[in-house]
């Protein structure tokens, strides 16, 4: 494991507007609201990254726009960007969109977390081990791994 | 101090207009306006610069008034015509220099003499008026229209002199004010006044695109507002000219409505105009406004002019009214005059297109001026009128014309006599009622009362024709709905004349179905003295009497035909059942007649309203009865049977909604009633233990409902500190009630208020006790509830109620774990954002309890 920091000075960016709740006036009591691109970015935005006291959407990590949604065929896909391309902590990143979606989202969504194409350099072995459900179910056993991942989530509960 | 000013004008003016550091004002309607926000350091700049040149007496001002950067600044001003086409900063200057000329003016007259000498011509010159021959400006020709467009810059500034102006010459309100017509400023201003005026008026004219025709207009409406609040006799603005500022005026506000930003702004400079003559009334300009304004106004609403929709006319109408009493007096004349001829019209001739004009008439009536008065402190001859108007219609009009009953109309008259009678003193409530009971006496209502009276099972099946409601003639319904609003809005004090005559009536119509009737009932036992000290033999009413009429009236007989001693205080309660023999659909007009009665007697704290409990409750439970009826002889009625006997158990389980909750139409602070604190309390103390022991008594399911439904609707009406203290004993009976309604549709509010007990009990320390120990039931139901199809806000409570249970000592709530993940999970999947957010949030709560796997 590296002493130092990955990434010692990331760029941080703002951080966007938060949706507010209609007025109960306003709904339709039967009308369905699908799940959409931000909602499930409301779930991970504020998760925070392993190293800095940031949150992924202020290092500009997740994007509203790189969530694909599909409520009828319960489906979602994040891409994620790294903030540099040798980032080894890609996987833990990914690890916790992962969590984040699997305790946020109904048991029947299938759930893709990817990197960014071009943004990571060994962005195929870093796909390949986010998708693998056994390699993630082995993951979540690692004790250490599942408390750095508790402590980034920590705030996205808030 | 002199040899500093040069430094200290300097730094001002870096700190002003070389470097300003003013933020446009977030405020999104005036994104074209000048609305800057200055920094604190302008703030303090300026308030340094009006010091020094208070101080000065004049040295500093010819510092400002020679400085270079001001004098090129001005000079250039004429490149800027267009206000779009200025850059940010140069409307920052803009704003700035504004601000300093405006302390130069406004600080006193030597300075303000100064100033003008100085920039004033050159200011009107870009406007294109000259100073020196006034009367060969151009602009004073009737249509005048600004050749290209008006340079902004120069407008701005204008504006802003003249508002210092103003302020100058209106500070000194104490002292007499100084004669400016021989100042030089007040020489110069009243030579272009006028034209001034005529310029500002074109600006409202002009049809330019919308979005900077808004910074003209805002400054041209703001001018012609200095203009016309001009302290001071008419020295600086002829009475033409301000007769001419408020025919523009007006004639905005009643065209151009279209134009919402134009419309607001004239009808605001109209409502600063209107109040600062109240503030500084003058003779000349009173009688402009009266005539050129008001006038307008009150012909505007008496009209049925298509232009303006009504509810502009009535907005319009009252701001200004409510500028000033007289104004408002005048504007009120307006407005009864056209309820006046819009009731006519609907009373004598039946036109159905006037009813929604009258309601909107009434609605403001009762909503804004009312209120209004009471709140100014204006006399009540305007309500005595207005309600002794409505009573001479009705009397002048012995036939209405009206094919159905209107309800909207009907409420909104009720709704105004009611503010109207409640704003009034005794003396004019005694006036009022007095005039309706002529009306009512001379009119049909009554024929079928004489029947009525000395009610005996044998006459019963030959009164039930007279029950029928048709005969119940339109204006009979009316009289008796007016009549009773009257009396909901009557003081405590106030004498009423053949008391026990109206009473009788009350009881009469309530039995027909008429619910103001049986509002009135509450309201009179609510308020009617205990005892009447005097005579014995005088006809005022007192409440003991009343209690005993009612309670020997027609509603009440004992089952087995026999009445009770009159004055006797023993009531056997087992007898004291509704009248047997009436017809249900009565049965059900007296349940709630007697929750309304019951009601005005608990909130004065009487003890009559035990037996209207038992009354209530005897409904409730009565499953036994319905053999005794003697319905063979009427067939029809068999197969009704059990559908309104049902209803009567359910109109007696919601009597007691009625008793508890705050109603807005009778019986409460407004409308004079009497209130004994902590009435609900009392009530919810004496009926609770009765309730649940009926509850452990009773097996029918159709008796439990209603039950359920009763005790819901004490204690989602109990305020929560008595609920508190009960909350053992309380929370298994909530989770029955909860169990039984959730089958209906028709209770989502009740299952609601009951939802929302159960959380209050929820987040107080005490109340937690309670929920951990019947745990398991709580989240049993609330996990039901959170499926709940048919409403989203109990699903949303239900779940945020499992997230407080999480808090829970680990001891009680661990085996609920699963339970309530699993319940989560659908609960991720609901169709509303709102419950699948608390979802997320239940289900962190109840995973983080313990560190076991999330996987089972």
């Amino acid at each position: 494991m590296n002493s130092g920091l990955i990434n010692a000075n990331p760029i941080v960016y703002g951080k966007k507007e938060r949706r507010a709740r209609t007025a109960p006036v306003d709904v339709d009591e039967y009308a369905a609201e699908p799940i959409d691109q931000l909602e499930i970015f409301d779930h991970i935005r504020d998760i925070k990254d392993p190293e800095h006291p940031y949150s992924l959407e202020e290092l500009k990590v997740i994007t509203e726009d790189a969530i694909e949604v599909d409520d009828t065929k319960s489906h979602v896909r994040v891409a994620f960007t790294p903030t540099v391309e040798h980032c080894s902590m890609a996987t833990v990143i990914g690890l916790c969109l992962r969590v984040k979606l699997m305790r946020c989202l109904p048991p029947r969504y299938k759930v893709d977390i990817s990197v960014a194409p071009g943004t990571h350099a060994t962005e195929a072995a870093v796909n390949k081990q986010l998708n693998d459900k056994e390699r993630v179910a082995a993951a979540l056993e690692n004790p250490n791994l599942v408390d750095m991942v508790d402590e980034c989530l920590a705030p996205s509960y808030e | 101090m002199a040899e500093h000013f040069k430094t200290l004008w300097s730094s001002v003016k870096d700190a002003t207009y070389v470097s300003p550091e003013t933020n446009l004002s977030t405020e999104a309607g005036f994104m074209s306006e000048m609305g800057f926000q200055d920094s604190d350091i302008m703030k303090q700049a300026f308030v340094l610069l009006q010091e020094l040149v208070q101080q000065s007496n004049g040295s500093f001002i010819s510092l400002i008034l020679e400085d270079e950067d001001i004098k090129i600044f001005m000079n250039s001003l004429n490149q800027y015509e267009d206000f779009d086409n200025i850059p940010i900063d140069i409307r920052q200057r803009l704003h700035a220099v504004g601000r300093i000329i405006s302390v130069c003016v406004n600080t006193s007259i030597a300075s303000c003499n100064k100033v003008f000498e100085s920039f004033f011509p050159l200011l009107m010159t870009y406007l294109g008026l000259s100073v020196a021959k006034p009367h060969e400006n151009s602009c004073l020709a009737e249509d005048y229209n600004p050749p290209g467009r008006l340079n902004f810059g120069a407008l701005y500034l204008c504006v802003e002199v003249l508002s210092a102006c103003r302020y100058l010459v209106g500070s000194d309100e104490l002292t007499p004010i100084p004669d400016f017509a021989n100042q030089t400023w007040g020489v110069m201003l009243h030579n272009v006044s006028k034209s001034l005026a005529m310029v500002f008026i074109s600006l409202l004219r002009s049809n330019v695109a919308e979005n900077s025709q808004n910074a003209y207009v805002c400054y041209g409406v703001k001018g012609l507002q200095n203009l016309a609040t001009f302290p001071g006799s008419l020295l600086a603005v002829s009475k033409s000219t301000y007769d001419s500022i408020l025919l523009k005026l007006m004639s905005v506000v009643t065209s151009d409505i279209n134009k919402t930003f134009l419309w607001t702004l004239a009808m605001n400079a109209l409502v600063e105009i209107g109040s600062f003559l109240d503030k500084c009334p003058d003779s000349e300009r009173l009688s402009s406004y009266e005539s050129i304004v008001v006038e307008k106004i009150f012909s505007l609403i008496s009209s049925d002019d298509s232009n303006m929709p009504l509810s502009l006319k009535l907005q319009a109408a009252f701001e200004i009214g409510a500028t000033g009493m007289n104004f408002m007096l005048r504007v009120v004349q307006g407005l009864d005059e056209a309820i006046s001829a819009t009731l006519s019209a609907v009373y004598a001739h039946g036109n159905r297109k006037s009813v929604e004009p009258t309601v909107k008439l009434l609605e403001y009536y009762s909503n804004k001026v009312l209120p209004w008065f009471h709140k100014s402190g204006g006399s009540e001859e305007i309500p005595l009128n207005f309600a002794l108007s409505i009573w001479d219609k009705i009397e002048n009009n012995r036939s209405f014309n009206l094919d159905s009953l209107e309800n909207e109309l009907l409420d909104a008259t009720m709704m105004a006599m009611k503010q109207a009678v409640g704003s009034c003193s005794e003396g004019s409530q005694e006036k009022i009622i007095n005039k309706a009971l002529g009306v009512l006496l001379s009119s049909n209502c009554l024929q079928w009362m004489e029947s009525i009276s000395g009610n005996t099972p044998s006459e019963a099946e030959g009164l039930q024709q007279i029950h029928k409601l048709d005969s119940f003639a339109i204006r009979d319904e009316w009289i008796t709905s007016l009549f009773a609003s009257i009396v909901i809005a009557l003081r405590p004090q106030t004498y009423i004349q053949n008391g026990k005559f109206i009473l009788q009536f009350f009881i009469t119509t309530l039995l027909n179905g008429h619910v103001p009737s049986a509002q009135a009932l509450g309201s009179l036992v609510n308020k009617l003295p205990l005892k009447i000290t005097g005579t014995p033999l005088s006809k005022n009413l007192c409440l003991d009497e009343a209690v005993d009429m009612i309670f020997h009236s027609c509603i009440w007989t004992s089952y087995n035909g026999s009445t009770y001693e009159r004055g006797s205080s023993e009531i056997d309660l087992s007898s004291l059942r509704l009248c047997s023999l009436s017809p249900e659909s009565d049965k059900i007009h007296a349940t709630i007649g007697l929750a309304w009665i019951g009601k005005g007697l608990l909130m004065r704290g009487h003890e009559k309203v035990k037996d209207i409990t038992m009354t209530l409750l005897n409904c409730m439970i009565s499953d036994g009865d319905r053999g005794s009826l003697p319905n063979s002889k009427h067939p029809s009625l068999v197969c009704n049977d059990e559908d309104l006997h049902h209803q009567l158990m359910k109109s007696a389980a919601d009597a007691f909604h009625i008793i508890m909750s705050d109603s807005e139409s009778c019986l409460n602070k407004r409308y004079h009633a009497t209130i004994r604190p902590l009435y609900k309390q009392r009530f919810s103390n004496t009926v609770m233990p009765i309730l649940s022991t009926l509850m452990l008594k009773y097996d029918s399911p159709s008796i439990r409902s209603m039950l359920c439904r009763a005790i819901a609707y004490v204690v989602s009406d109990t305020p929560l500190t008595a609920i508190l203290s009960e909350a053992k004993k309380l929370i298994p009976l909530l989770l029955d009630c909860l169990s039984m309604m959730v089958e209906d549709i028709m209770n989502k509010e009740i299952i609601y208020s009951v939802l929302l007990v159960i959380s209050g009990i929820l987040v107080d320390k005490n109340g937690q006790d309670a929920v951990a120990e019947n745990a398991h039931s709580i989240v049993n139901q609330l996990i039901e509830l959170t499926t709940y199809p048919h409403m989203m806000v109990i699903r949303e409570t239900a779940v945020q109620c499992l997230a407080a249970i999480s808090e829970l000592p680990y001891t009680r709530i661990y085996p609920l774990r699963t339970l309530v993940l699993r319940a989560m999970l659908k609960a991720l999947d609901d169709p509303k954002w709102v419950v699948r957010q608390e979802a997320v949030r239940c289900r962190q709560a109840w995973a983080s309890i313990a560190s076991r796997s999330l996987h089972f």
